[in-house]
């Protein structure tokens, strides 16, 4: 199964609407991504909650649909 | 939560052990390459830790990933607090904040 990084793109800016997100798309294959996210939201908060944020975003896609994301994630300089 | 025999052996794992990976494969073999970046980091720094194999304990594999509100594995517990997955111990590790957890919390590591 896969995923097209556009829909993954609407997901998260769904939750997190003033996030800069600049994804790839490590294979080619709309499995395997890495995704680099900027948002106020993360302010205050660890990275596992960070990461938890994204996660929840996604809704249960992540582990499922989406084998993998490699996630980093940061607070607006 | 207590109820749920899963959260209970996971508890006793995360317990028993200082450092624990949940992981796919063994230590020696791991069969996921994210489960073998944290195993690379962990061996570079000479942590002993327990690998728990996912891929033999059905229960565990899944039982682990609502224990910890995570969907993927590996997964790294330290005295029994989550540190994180493949991304975030990753990046620990390669901005010296992991070493500073060990120190922080007495595992003994070589620098």
């Amino acid at each position: 199964m896969a995923m097209e990084s556009a829909e993954l793109e609407r997901m998260i800016k769904e939750a997190l609407p003033d996030a800069e997100i600049a994804i790839e798309d490590l294979r080619g294959d709309g499995d395997h991504y890495s995704a680099r996210i900027v948002s106020g939201a993360f302010a205050g908060k660890s990275r596992v909650q960070q990461h938890q944020m994204v996660y929840a975003a996604l809704q249960g896609k992540m582990g499922d649909q989406l084998h993998a994301l490699a996630l980093t994630t940061d607070v607006p300089a | 939560m207590s109820d749920n025999p899963t959260f209970e052996r996971i508890n006793g794992e995360i317990n028993d052990t200082d450092v624990v990976l949940f992981m796919k494969g063994t230590p020696m073999f791991p069969q996921c390459g994210f489960s073998a970046a944290i195993v690379g980091a962990l061996s570079q720094m000479q942590v002993k830790f327990k690998g728990i194999n996912v891929l033999e304990d059905m229960e565990i594999r899944e039982g682990i990933k609502a224990f910890s509100d995570w969907p993927t594995i590996p997964q790294l517990y330290v005295k029994g607090e989550f540190v994180g997955g493949c991304d975030i111990v990753k990046e620990m590790y390669e901005a010296g904040e992991l070493h500073k957890m060990f120190d922080d919390k007495s595992i003994d590591y070589q620098a």
